[in-house]
């Protein structure tokens, strides 16, 4: 009887122990912002909690806000490889050598690096080809905008804020091929009051229509007190101006976060490079609104393009800025040049910073 | 000529969050405590302002809120350093650190909400006339009230027996002690004063600049305006020259990258901090009146010990 009986509560003891430890996977996120920023961290919280959702109670997920880059990435990602972290997803261009030197000392836990470049045997690089998106607006800009000039609101001169102006130059062109483009450099993702004057100076500059690669939602505010049209950076900023957005580039990196998750758990992951684009769901458009249907016909038939893959928006002949050739007719830019690209298309109306 | 009207009005909107934000600092270090937390206090106005603006629906009593919560949070500030004489600038470090926590806490729910602007006075014809009608007539509510605290400030501090004895206070609080001034109660009233002031340059950024809340929307307004009571050597006016120096040049740099002027846009971004601290540093050089002018008791705790 007593014998038994220690055997039941050891049985219980160990139905509990097992309750405790439910969740058997655990995958970690490392936020540079705060995860209600309305933008870019707030995109990936979005697409943790998907995966969080989608695996029920068999994956659990930690995350960390407001982490700078630099020594503080180094100490949060560590601390993350040590508390029995699966899999640790770093959301920052920033975080990559952090990242990669964490990486190094823990063998067994997987790192995915949100876009950069550099990898190892557990470290995955992932990143979106925002640049479709934007081509897609530079051909909405061109047929909405009156005065054919758009203005663009840059944070910092790295190869992705780039691309974008550049694809939304060459997206412009094939509507417009006069289009002018103005770029004001905040040299900041994030500062809404200094957002707003960029938007103020552009607009009082004579650009009908304005588009950013910073993260609030503050440019499109005063696009819709000028009573303008802007498109929308990161997340759906419609609510901001529900008579100003045109579309805007929303960020998705749910159906990402749960295939790796996947992989992770079932032994299938490997380390790679990926760059997504629209096909693959990583980034989606916000629908087409307050244009006409004709330019909203082109946008969908744009984005059906790029999708299917009949048009890349790299695609020649492009010229430099300077009007030194780059691609030649058909030739289509490959990946290695966009993601270090440091130049100027023909047509940007602005000087890059160095 | 419209396109000058319109700069103007947004160096305005850019320069007067900074010039609140650094008088109510400059009347706190007169008195001769040192405030680190001016960003803690100012993103406190921010969310509390905005917050009380959207369960009300009254920006106006968003506004009298946000001064308020940040006059509350500063009394945070003047306990620890002026009851129990703690580090004031530990103290003040904390209290921007623990402002922008709380401020994140308090505004969650409310990120990417619409807000309501506070509405801009409008006098029929006055404020149309052509070029000045808008700039003189037709600003925001707080644009009026930072000029007429420039105004009030000034004749505060330097016609006033109370201003007197404050600067008495901040240049030698063991001496004012001696004369039976009340050296801690006027430290607090001068805290207050600062804290409200904050609250007002926060209300100023989430109900007029960009009306929105999104966290830590401060994005370092608070530092600037503690340099700039430092470089304007404690006078106000040399505080109201650089809050629109500072803005000018801001406004400018960005306009003059929309033209398309070939120089670097970093060396563009940095140039507000450079004119503002080339100007004010020429225009203080004066080192005996600059000395002067600086509290001597700044940053120092007070006990009294009897």
């Amino acid at each position: 009887m007593k014998r038994s009986l220690s055997v039941l509560i050891a049985s219980v003891a160990l139905a509990l122990a097992g309750n405790v430890t439910a969740a058997d996977f655990k995958a970690c996120f490392v936020y540079v912002g705060s995860k209600t920023d309305g933008g870019w961290t707030q995109a990936h919280d979005i697409g943790r909690l998907e995966a969080e959702k989608h695996f029920g109670g068999k994956v659990e997920t930690v995350f960390v806000e407001n982490i700078a880059e630099g020594p503080d990435a180094d100490r949060a990602i560590e601390r993350f490889a040590r508390s029995g972290c699966d899999i640790i997803f770093t959301t920052s261009f920033g975080f990559m050598d952090p990242t990669l030197k964490v990486a190094k000392k823990f063998r067994k836990v997987k790192f995915e690096h949100a876009t950069g470049y550099k990898t190892a045997d557990n470290l995955t690089s992932y990143n979106s080809r925002f640049y479709e998106g934007r081509y897609i607006q530079g051909q909405i800009a061109a047929k909405m905008s009156k005065q054919g000039v758009a203005g663009y609101i840059a944070s910092f001169p790295i190869p992705e804020v780039v691309q974008g102006i550049n694809a939304f130059v060459l997206g412009a062109q094939t509507v417009n091929p006069d289009f002018k483009l103005k770029v004001v450099w905040v040299n900041t993702w994030f500062d809404a009051g200094k957002e707003a004057d960029a938007a103020k100076a552009l607009i009082d500059q004579g650009v009908d229509i304005l588009t950013q690669h910073t993260d609030s939602t503050a440019p499109m505010q005063v696009a819709a007190e000028r009573g303008i049209h802007a498109f929308g950076q990161a997340s759906d900023m419609i609510a901001a101006g529900p008579k100003t957005q045109l579309t805007a580039i929303i960020d998705t990196w749910g159906a990402y976060y749960i295939k790796r998750i996947e992989a992770a758990m079932n032994g299938t992951w490997k380390s790679q490079s990926t760059w997504d684009g629209l096909v693959d769901g990583i980034l989606t458009m916000a629908p087409y609104t307050n244009m006409p249907d004709d330019v909203k016909a082109m946008a969908m038939n744009t984005e059906a393009k790029i999708r299917s893959g009949d048009l890349a928006p790299f695609t020649g002949p492009i010229n430099k800025q300077d009007g030194t050739p780059w691609l030649k007719a058909g030739e289509r830019a490959d990946d290695g040049t966009l993601l270090g690209l440091n130049f100027y298309v023909q047509g940007v109306d602005d000087k890059l910073p160095q | 000529m419209e396109i000058a009207e319109n700069i103007l009005l947004t160096i305005a909107t850019a320069s007067t969050p900074l010039l609140i934000a650094a008088l109510g600092e400059l009347v706190v270090e007169r008195s001769g405590v040192l405030n680190l937390g001016v960003e803690g206090m100012m993103v406190m106005g921010a969310v509390c302002g905005f917050v009380l603006t959207a369960t009300t629906g009254s920006p106006w009593l968003g506004l009298i809120g946000a001064v308020f919560a940040a006059a509350l949070f500063s009394l945070l500030f003047g306990f620890l350093t002026l009851s129990i004489a703690t580090n004031q600038v530990a103290s003040g470090l904390s209290l921007t650190l623990l402002g922008l926590g709380l401020s994140g806490l308090i505004g969650e729910k409310f990120v990417g909400i619409a807000g309501q602007k506070l509405p801009s006075l409008y006098i029929p014809g006055l404020s149309d006339i052509p070029l000045i009608g808008r700039l003189v007539f037709g600003q925001d509510p707080i644009f009026y009230i930072s000029l007429a605290l420039v105004v009030g400030v000034m004749w505060f501090l330097f016609r006033t027996r109370a201003g007197l004895t404050l600067r008495a206070i901040g240049d030698n609080h063991e001496s004012a002690h001696a004369l039976g001034i009340g050296v801690i109660r006027a430290r607090y009233l001068a805290v207050l004063f600062g804290g409200a002031c904050a609250g007002l340059a926060g209300a100023h950024l989430s109900l007029v600049y960009t009306p929105q809340w999104v966290e830590n929307m401060t994005s370092g307004r608070g530092w600037i305006a503690l340099a700039l009571v430092v470089f304007a050597s404690w006078r106000p006016w040399r505080v109201l020259a650089g809050a629109y120096l500072f803005g000018g040049v801001t406004i400018g740099q960005l306009h003059a990258q929309a033209l398309g002027v070939g120089i670097p846009s970093q060396l563009l971004s940095a140039l507000p901090y450079l004119a503002t601290i080339a100007v004010l540093v020429i225009i203080s050089r004066n080192r005996r009146l600059t000395l002067l002018n600086t509290p001597a008791s700044l940053g120092r705790p007070f006990v009294p010990n009897r």
